[in-house]
């Protein structure tokens, strides 16, 4: 059976860091369909949080199309898990990993390192949002 | 009397302009609240934020000056068995008689409750492990915890209000205690007020926050929501606050620049456009505290308070 963790410092709320990992499970291959999410009242009771933040979750996840809930047997994904292929995910970390290194040899620490990737992701965004924006004007 | 929400439900527990005074001293003015069926809310605030006088209302063993109080759409009237019987509570010492077994405690309740559930009691303390015939005295802070809930819960009343609950409790048996209120929680169709001054550990608890400072409600409503509308902004230090988005809840000032947590609707929030600005999310307990630092005085009604008294020099609390 699935089990959530929860990470009390990292300012992501509860119901999201539950939605994240079933994501990133089903992304990685940890959870296919057809496999039964734990009830309600385990994930509250295992983790000590509030039940309704995990039928927020469950909500969410429905939503999104990734787990269903069927009545009186529980929640299960119901989606087709779509890892990112191998051979890409080899790819991404291969160019992610030189980068790492020639991050620390420019002397970044991890903190460095971690607010330069937030900035660029959030000019990235920016960048979408812009490019969209000139489309619709266009 | 009926007191139905916008979309036709009828809200767990409503304050309505609640107020005591004790001689010429407002505990509590002005306090008008809801909290949805289902929700666990937290109560939180500095001591002396009217925490106690509130709980007291709503469990009707204190007359409001004025104002009243309603508990699933029913008035409540301080004093008389019905209301003491609609809303659990489980007091912050859990005050049980010392030389009573858990067994003799249960009887107790059921003279004093007409909807007792003895089933329930039993059942519950089994479940935990703790023998009905031993001395309430003979118990673990925990045990002693536990029973008080379990008193709580066997009175079938669908509002239950803890005050303070855990903080007697040493660090495993706090866990246990919330392990346990989850699952119930989880079980029946129950509503909860939680009081507590563990502002790191709510946000696991609650889905409902009221924040209580100086006899007025700073801030209520859904968690989530509550944080979404609320963001962090670093800013160059020169920055006035009349330049940025929202509203100023709390400000620190530092060399080069000042982290402002901000409170403004979706959209108001762009930074984009504005050279060394930064707009991140807040943490639960980062807006916790921003309200809690700021000064008592009508946030909600947004009458201008004097600067407080910050953690450190360069922190000052503003309101506006």
């Amino acid at each position: 059976m699935f089990r959530f963790r929860l990470d009390g410092s990292s300012g992501v709320p509860p119901y999201l860091q539950l939605v994240h990992q079933v994501r990133q499970s089903l992304l990685l291959g940890y959870l296919q369909e057809g496999d039964r999410l734990p009830t309600v009242k385990d994930v509250a009771a295992d983790l000590v949080i509030n039940p309704n933040t995990v039928v927020k979750a469950y909500r969410q996840l429905e939503h999104e199309g990734l787990a269903g809930g069927r009545p009186g047997q529980g929640t299960f994904i119901t989606a087709t898990s779509s890892p990112v292929p191998p051979a890409a995910q080899q790819d991404l970390r291969a160019s992610l990993e030189a980068w790492l290194r020639a991050a620390e040899q420019a002397g970044l620490d991890h903190e460095a390192v971690t607010a330069l990737i937030a900035v660029a992701r959030q000019d990235l965004k920016q960048d979408i949002r812009q490019d969209l924006k000139e489309e619709r004007v266009r | 009397m009926n007191q139905h929400d916008a979309d036709g439900s009828v809200p767990a527990l409503r304050t309505d302009r609640l107020g005591r005074r004790y001689g010429k001293v407002w505990g509590l003015r002005d306090c008008t609240l809801e909290v949805p069926a289902g929700a666990v809310a937290a109560l939180v605030g500095p001591n002396g934020a009217g925490k106690t006088t509130l709980l007291e209302m709503i469990i009707g063993l204190l007359e409001p000056t004025e104002g009243q109080v309603s508990v699933f759409g029913e008035t409540s009237r301080a004093g008389t068995a019905e209301t003491l019987a609609r809303v659990g509570y489980v007091a912050q010492d859990h005050p049980l008689y010392r030389d009573f077994t858990v067994a003799d405690m249960f009887h107790l309740g059921r003279a004093m409750n007409p909807r007792w559930d003895q089933k329930l009691a039993a059942a519950r303390v089994e479940a935990l492990g703790i023998p009905l015939k031993r001395k309430v005295k003979g118990l673990s802070g925990g045990q002693q915890a536990q029973v008080s809930l379990t008193m709580a819960l066997a009175k079938r009343a669908p509002l239950l209000v803890l005050d303070e609950p855990v903080s007697s409790l040493d660090p495993v048996a706090r866990l246990e205690f919330m392990r346990d209120v989850m699952a119930t929680a989880a079980d029946h169709a129950l509503t909860f007020l939680i009081s507590s001054h563990v502002v790191s550990e709510l946000e696991r608890f609650c889905d409902w926050l009221i924040i209580l400072s100086g006899g007025h409600v700073q801030l209520a409503g859904p968690a989530d929501d509550l944080l979404d509308a609320h963001r962090l902004l670093t800013v160059p230090r020169a920055t006035p606050d009349a330049d940025l988005p929202g509203r100023t809840i709390h400000r620190t000032d530092s060399d080069r620049h000042s982290a402002v947590l901000v409170r403004a609707e979706a959209g108001q929030l762009a930074v984009q456009g504005h050279a060394g600005w930064q707009a991140d999310p807040v943490s639960f307990e980062q807006l916790v505290m921003a309200y809690l630092q700021r000064t008592s005085t009508a946030a909600t009604t947004g009458n201008p308070a004097p600067a407080a008294e910050g953690p450190g020099p360069n922190t000052k609390a503003v309101s506006r």
